[in-house]
């Protein structure tokens, strides 16, 4: 009797633990899903790091949030579309193309288009440098024959 | 001459935009709530847990809705400018006490004073996710048809009162 007691208390623990890693999560299939969507979402408090990363107070009650969200059975985008209506697209670090997104998005291609054009433009412009400078003048090409003769003549 | 010009037009432009980026506050997170309907809530009262408040109770007055919590420390720093504007009688100050206990939140009112004609308890920060509270303190400046006008993150102090929040608030209430 004594022993089964003792095997009993012993499996008590195992019982506890799984009683109150279930609030965490429940299911390791969502809490994988949970990682991967709040990695690409940031996290208000600290800015510089991703939701699923952050141990912000914040950052814990959304990720509760979203876990219960899919847990309820919504969309990955659903979820994200839930987020941006009460933090903004600030919460996202892919930022969507939008009307004042577009320098963002765009301007590198821009200021990449310009280089390349100044660059063909100087390029263009030193080439006719090279052939100006390379055709010479009447009298200039006398004196070369003449120096050329000289030198054949010595 | 172009050879000096241009690199001088770089160099001020460039400027510029530092100049500007050195009064940028890059936490402040621009709401997308503004201009839209404040988002429902019924929670407990926090001197009276057995009565609930609503915001669709306030419909047709103009009213301020100030997250706070008791061990926020800018929330101490804000509060007596809200005891100020309390006394005045201008716009009521309704408190959304954020994750907080309530013992505590009692008792830092009764030690620094109430500016609230009342609290609510959001004790597990859902409502505030619904506000999209990221640092308390924050606050609302609502409309009389309920929709959110402005909102002050950080401290409400003497300068962004009376610069932005009571100029607003005035012409809301004009409406």
């Amino acid at each position: 009797m004594k022993k089964l007691m003792i095997l009993l208390l012993c499996l008590l623990p195992t019982f506890s633990y799984a009683g109150e890693a279930k609030d965490l999560a429940t299911d390791p299939v969502l809490e994988k899903r949970m990682i991967g969507l709040a990695e690409n979402l940031r996290c208000l408090v600290c800015q510089n790091e991703s939701l699923a990363s952050s141990h912000a107070e914040l950052a814990e009650d959304l990720r509760r949030e979203v876990r219960e969200q899919m847990s309820k059975g919504k969309s990955d985008q659903e979820i994200i579309d839930y987020l941006v209506a009460r933090y903004g697209d600030f919460v996202l670090y892919k930022p969507p193309v939008k009307s004042y997104t577009m320098l963002l998005w765009f301007g590198p291609f821009a200021l990449l288009l310009i280089a390349v054009g100044v660059l063909v433009f100087q390029l263009r412009k030193r080439r006719q440098l090279l052939v100006q400078e390379s055709e010479l003048t009447p009298e200039a090409q006398q004196r070369a024959a003449s120096l050329l003769n000289e030198e054949d003549n010595k | 001459m172009m050879r000096f010009i241009l690199p001088l037009v770089i160099f001020l432009v460039l400027a510029g935009f530092l100049y500007k980026g050195l009064h940028l506050d890059p936490h402040e997170v621009p709401s997308p709530l503004i201009d839209k309907p404040a988002p429902a809530f019924n929670l407990p009262q926090l001197q009276e847990t057995n009565k609930q408040f609503s915001p669709a109770e306030m419909k047709g007055k103009v009213w301020l809705l100030n997250a706070w919590s008791s061990w926020c420390v800018s929330c101490k720093e804000e509060h007596p400018v809200l005891m100020g504007l309390a006394q005045q009688n201008i716009v009521p100050i309704y408190g959304l006490d954020y994750k907080d206990k309530r013992e505590d939140a009692l008792m830092q009112l009764s030690q620094a004073g109430n500016p609230y004609t009342l609290s609510v308890m959001d004790r597990e920060g859902r409502t505030g996710i619904d506000y999209g509270v990221y640092g308390v303190p924050e606050t609302y400046v609502i409309d009389k048809q309920g929709i959110i006008r402005y909102k002050q993150i950080g401290p409400v102090n003497f300068q962004n009162l009376r610069e932005t929040i009571l100029p607003l608030v005035a012409e809301l209430q004009k409406k």
